[in-house]
């Protein structure tokens, strides 16, 4: 395993540090935007200085997962929606670790998605990334549960009949303490969400609109990478420009959409258990 | 010496934290929740951490999580449970994170009969996960050993880096008994040390068994994935690798079956041998004493603690004399196939089942002797 030392001149030479050189070339398709997210990403801890060793990046299964392959820190790539779960059992094991979990929406919304309400209930101390790419993408482009109606994929093969899930709202009914939305054409505006999430105490959930154009975007026709880019463009507006994010169903509302305080973090939660058991306080 | 009535249950979370588990994630299920009610209440005393998570497959992915952050973690469940739990136990398996699994065996399939008993998930413990692997399963009998043979399995998991399966069932989890547990137990260390981060592979041939595994945060940036895996963890489609991957877990049990194969027996040249384990033994052993006492004729009985690696090799030498093969089981014969296995074409192998909820009674053994 190769440990690369900081460098001199951080700015600019960030990814030296935290990717693993010898795990490239990537898995990912020309045109994914999976590594324009772990590129901010990584940007993102290079800015706010988390030590390599301070961070864990957990995720489960699917392209966006495979990221933790990448990275030169404590990666954990676990089953299939479980990320969340394994999250839980490193974050209460090292409350002083950053515990991140990236992945996708087949993954955390579909098969992960118990885990990831009983998550955002507990208040779980963790930053979950979720890449949304609107489809299966490692299993060739079935439907996902934010797969819109109508929209064709690989197992709708006549349009999609279901209604699709909103990971933002999702997360802010479950309870998250902090929740953004951002894509990968706005890549500043992104990382300036992934360390608002980063930084937020709580459980936090960024949604990341990112493009497939292998799958997804071959699907629906909508053309190559640029295209899909130029797509969300045009379909984002920011969060202060609209009246209710809420009920914006045309475009993606980006930036930050829930930010609150009420909840002290789980592992601080369950600190007053260890207390209470210990003759200390009440819970 | 201080004597106290206690369950197999309790026996069995109390034998965890004495043996350095400080970690529970676990899902409600009959006739497994007196161990989540004990360590609930218990492991917050010792800065430990009990957490009920939302569904049993939750539950054993969060203990994945907690061992590799470093600490000893267990969960406890039932069959429904267990069942839920089998693509969890594989990563555990593949990834090579120690852990306790305790399955409180109750009738199946699906929901079963949650509160009656049952042994019935001996295959499940075997093969219940997918793909080759191996799997070591314990098996106690009474109130203390749940409680020994919940350390032991803890100290065998620990060593070879693989999880262990308590197979516990309704009746000893429920059963009290005056017991005299030890205060103090041997938890097992490595001998060797471990190596600097530059000269660490996470799964190192010569790093096997006895050096002490590193853990997240501790700078060695492991990475862990459920994929066939090279030695520094990540994975590979390379045929010689996932080869040797797999040949280094079927390893961990073949060359060390030896010092993990765990039974008591006695009066085994006897014609007719018992071979039991769990609640069905205490009924063989006092079917034994009865018919021992009514015709003057010995009768064997050979307890597996142990049942998976099954131990054939020593099975067939202490069974060598024997002409009946007598195996009492709460299920439909699920151990029978594996001893009919061992011992020679002419033994006669009698299997006594009972799979009505109720406990196998010491006359139905003595029936068939």
């Amino acid at each position: 395993m190769t440990h690369s030392s900081l460098p001199d001149g951080r700015v600019g030479r960030h990814l030296d540090r935290y990717r693993l050189d010898e795990r490239f070339p990537h898995i990912l398709c020309p045109g994914c935007g999976i590594g324009t997210a772990m590129g901010t990403m990584v940007r993102a801890l290079e800015e706010l200085d988390i030590g390599q060793d301070q961070v864990s990046v957990i995720s489960g299964i699917g392209c966006s997962s495979r990221v933790p392959g990448y990275l030169d820190c404590d990666t954990f790539h676990t089953l299939h929606g479980r990320a969340i779960p394994a999250a839980t059992g490193v974050k209460l094991a090292r409350p002083d670790m950053n515990v991140v979990v990236f992945g996708g929406d087949g993954d955390i919304m579909a098969i992960g998605g118990n885990h990831f309400i009983h998550a955002a209930r507990r208040n779980l101390d963790i930053t979950v990334f979720v890449v949304n790419n609107r489809t299966y993408a490692m299993t060739g482009g079935q439907y996902s549960p934010t797969t819109p109606t109508h929209e064709k994929a690989a197992t709708a093969p006549w349009g999609n009949c279901e209604r699709s899930f909103d990971i933002c709202f999702m997360a802010r009914a479950s309870g998250a303490m902090f929740v953004a939305r951002s894509t990968t054409f706005h890549v500043t505006h992104l990382q300036r969400m992934m360390k608002l999430a980063l930084t937020k105490t709580g459980f936090s959930v960024l949604e990341i609109v990112s493009q497939c154009p292998t799958l997804y975007g071959r699907h629906q026709r909508i053309g190559d990478a640029v295209k899909m880019l130029e797509w969300f463009k045009a379909n984002s507006v920011d969060v202060s420009k609209v009246e209710d994010p809420w009920s914006e169903t045309e475009r993606f509302v980006i930036g930050v959409l829930h930010d609150r305080e009420e909840v002290p973090p789980y592992t601080r939660l369950y600190g007053s258990v260890r207390d209470a058991s210990q003759g200390k306080g009440k819970v | 010496m201080a004597l106290e009535l206690r369950s197999g249950n309790e026996a069995c979370a109390i034998g965890a934290l004495r043996a350095g588990v400080r970690f529970f994630a676990g899902y409600p299920i009959t006739p497994s929740t007196e161990i989540a009610e004990y360590l609930a209440r218990e492991l917050p005393k010792l800065d430990g951490t009990f957490v009920q998570m939302e569904d049993e497959i939750g539950s054993i992915c969060c203990m994945n999580g907690a061992t590799a952050a470093g600490l000893k973690a267990m969960t406890a469940t039932s069959g429904p449970g267990f069942s839920l739990m089998q693509e969890g136990l594989g990563y555990s398996i593949i990834s090579e994170l120690p852990c306790l699994i305790v399955d409180v065996m109750r009738g199946g399939p699906a929901t079963g009969s949650p509160t009656r008993s049952s042994q019935a998930d001996i295959m499940q413990a075997r093969h219940g996960t997918h793909g080759d692997h191996p799997v070591v399963a314990l098996c106690p009998w009474d109130v203390r050993e749940c409680f020994d043979l919940t350390v032991e399995a803890i100290n065998v998991s620990e060593r070879l880096r693989i999880p262990v399966i308590l197979l516990m069932d309704e009746i000893v989890g429920h059963m009290r008994e005056t017991v005299d547990l030890p205060g103090e137990v041997d938890v097992w260390q490595p001998n060797n040390p471990r190596k600097p981060p530059e000269e660490y592979f996470h799964y190192d041939d010569d790093n096997n068994y006895d050096a002490r595994i590193a853990s997240f945060g501790e700078g060695y940036r492991i990475h862990m994935t459920g994929l066939v895996h090279r030695k520094d963890g990540f994975p590979t489609n390379d045929p010689e690798i996932i080869r040797w991957n797999l040949d280094r877990l079927r390893h961990k049990l073949e060359d060390n079956e030896s010092w993990l194969w765990d039974l008591t027996f006695e009066d085994v040249g006897a014609e007719t041998v018992i071979v039991c384990y769990g609640s069905s033994a205490r009924s063989a052993m006092e079917a034994k004493r009865q018919y021992e006492s009514r015709t003057g004729r010995t009768v064997g009985i050979l307890r597996l603690r142990m049942l998976w690696p099954f131990p054939h090799r020593r099975l067939i030498s202490l069974l060598k004399s024997a002409r009946r093969v007598i195996v009492p089981e709460m299920n439909q014969g699920q151990l029978n196939r594996s001893i009919e296995r061992t011992v020679s074409r002419d033994v006669e192998v009698v299997p006594v089942l009972r799979y009505d909820g109720e406990m196998l009674t010491p006359e139905e053994i003595v029936d068939a002797l």
